[in-house]
């Protein structure tokens, strides 16, 4: 068919625009090498912060109705030990863009430094997990905080920066102008939204953190409507996540302005097939539609 | 491969029956039409209700019975050896893709301590086959032996021969379970192996099999959190061991040989030594 699914994203080249989604995988480098093999444009690491941490107690997943909950808590091995699995994944023939989390300003700064100094192609700073005290969506829900953290970092690091943000708020629009003020290169639209879970039988929250967050097809058309809005009110590219399983979730994402999709979830229900069953879906729709390039969708429902 | 099924829904379950095994273990008997299904070497997430959620070998009897063997080693498995009948645990699974079963020629099954929970299962599905087997259990000691009874019986009805070590020598050959198999390897050709143990025992037995140039299934073991391929927590190289494992071929940990038998990933997804 011959129709181009490469993208380009805050200055990077993506050969497709599909991702994986922080948090999924990514904690060593022999995963995202896994991951990249399975036809990904780019991947996600799992959040790094300046300190290791072993996240929370088990269950820390469970199956919904429409999706996961999920509170991992953040574990991760610390900026110190994975900058040697950012190095070690550099050659895995896309870009790999590391998530950063921080407790305070100071560190989300130093681990951005330190990711970027060791070859991070770009950054996504969580702004949005919604199970964690003092970081994530607590600071996404403080735009003039989550514009200070941004405009920090800019100022430290070279690479590209991406602001995942959570919907946790009354208006989404209003972070994205405060990521963008503080000059982030990119919108990362949607992390999963705070929910939980309790089983009749034993009366029992089930989660070891009783809060979590929701993913899968539930998020899909609030995260359709969060990329709309961004798209429509900023001028930064947006990467569409939240819900995107398919190539007809991938293509709605980017009619409605997404540059890029992540996908998260749907490698537990499809496998790692994901990305490519997705992009042959997408390259079959472009050719259907008479569309030469995946580029020429982004946005293109605002135009109706 | 589509995963997209009902077996990682969240279901309560209530215990059947207990039975003790030895001084430190207990078998669990319960009713769950999903693990009915169960593979041996799958496994399910058991939740204790308000305290974790751990990962358990599952067993299936001849006769339909759904069960899991604990070993008491911390706060959710004493927990667990705690329970008594009608008490409730949430199970998801079964998980992994399990032993594939070989259903004709000689075959060797290797297992220590807990190891013998998945193997005792994989004895029984393989007595429905014309399969030559010899089984070989060890322990630290003769009351942390597990499934005497239920291997003793594979004896009794097929061609199974039983070799029993303990380290302490209490019962059976005094020594540890490979040492056995090594003998067992210079004389006698197999058509497959399996094992399932502490890791170092996996080890030396996957070194063996690669000696001797045969097949080998092992079965691992890692932290695991999620259990359906998404939060990497129990990666072995680029194997996903709640997905693409629990049971790996020599082949597969041939490939992944700078960590098989030497490090896991901590919950902080640092690399530790074994």
């Amino acid at each position: 068919m011959g129709r181009e699914l490469n993208v380009e994203l805050a200055g990077l080249r993506l050969a497709n625009p599909t991702m994986l989604a922080a948090g999924i995988l990514g904690m060593t480098s022999l995963s995202l090498r896994r991951v990249a093999e399975a036809g990904a444009g780019a991947v996600v690491t799992k959040s790094v912060g300046l300190k290791p941490r072993r996240g929370y107690m088990n269950p820390t997943l469970v199956k919904t109705d429409c999706g996961y909950l999920n509170a991992m808590g953040l574990p991760n091995p610390g900026i110190g030990y994975f900058e040697r699995e950012i190095r070690e994944a550099k050659t895995i023939g896309c870009p790999i863009i590391v998530s950063v989390y921080g407790f305070s300003v100071e560190e989300f700064v130093e681990v951005a430094k330190r990711a970027s100094q060791v070859g991070a192609d770009a950054l996504e700073l969580n702004f949005s997990c919604p199970h964690v005290e003092k970081t994530g969506s607590e600071i996404g829900q403080d735009p003039r905080l989550l514009k200070t953290i941004a405009k920090a970092v800019k100022k430290e690091v070279d690479s590209p920066v991406f602001a995942k943000l959570t919907p946790d708020v009354a208006s989404i629009i209003e972070c994205a102008r405060a990521a963008e003020q503080g000059g982030a290169d990119a919108i990362t639209a949607i992390n999963t939204v705070r929910a939980m879970a309790i089983n009749a039988e034993t009366t029992k929250p089930i989660l070891g953190n009783q809060f979590g967050g929701l993913s899968g097809p539930a998020l899909k058309n609030i995260a359709l409507r969060c990329v709309f809005e961004i798209y429509r009110e900023t001028k930064l590219p947006i990467i569409g996540c939240g819900g995107i399983s398919r190539w007809r979730d991938a293509v709605e994402f980017m009619l409605a302005g997404a540059a890029a999709v992540q996908v998260g979830t749907a490698i537990s229900s499809i496998g790692l097939e994901v990305f490519r069953s997705i992009n042959d879906g997408i390259e079959a729709y472009l050719a259907t539609k008479g569309f030469d390039s995946v580029r020429e969708i982004v946005g293109l429902s605002h135009r109706c | 491969m589509v995963y997209h099924t009902d077996v990682d829904c969240l279901r309560i379950v209530r215990i059947k029956k207990t039975k003790a095994e030895g001084s430190r273990a207990r078998t669990l008997a319960f009713d769950d039409e999903n693990c009915r299904k169960a593979i041996p070497g799958q496994f399910v997430m058991v939740w204790i209700p308000g305290l974790d959620e751990i990962p358990m070998s599952i067993s299936c009897s001849p006769s339909n019975e759904v069960s899991i063997t604990v070993e008491k080693v911390g706060q959710a498995t004493e927990a667990l050896c705690e329970l008594k009948r009608d008490d409730q645990i949430g199970i998801r699974g079964p998980f992994g893709n399990g032993f594939s079963i070989a259903e004709k020629g000689c075959v060797l099954i290797a297992g220590g301590g807990t190891g013998l929970i998945p193997l005792a299962f994989l004895g029984e599905k393989l007595i429905e086959f014309p399969v030559k087997t010899t089984f070989l259990a060890g322990a630290k000691t003769k009351d942390q032996l597990l499934f005497q009874d239920r291997i003793k019986s594979l004896t009794r009805t097929s061609e199974t021969k039983m070799v029993v070590t303990t380290d302490d020598g209490s019962c059976g050959l005094k020594c540890v379970v490979t040492e056995p198999v090594k003998k067992l390897l210079a004389k006698k050709r197999f058509d497959m192996i399996y094992t399932c143990g502490p890791e170092p025992m996996m080890h030396k037995m996957f070194l063996l099999s690669e000696q001797h140039n045969l097949p080998l299934q092992a079965s691992l073991e890692r932290f695991m959190r999620c259990s359906v391929g998404m939060c990497g927590s129990c990666m072995v190289g680029g194997f996903r061991v709640c997905q693409d494992g629990p049971v790996f071929t020599r082949e597969q940990l041939h490939s992944v040989e700078i960590e098989f038998g030497h490090s896991k990933l901590d919950l902080d997804g640092r690399n530790t030594k074994i």
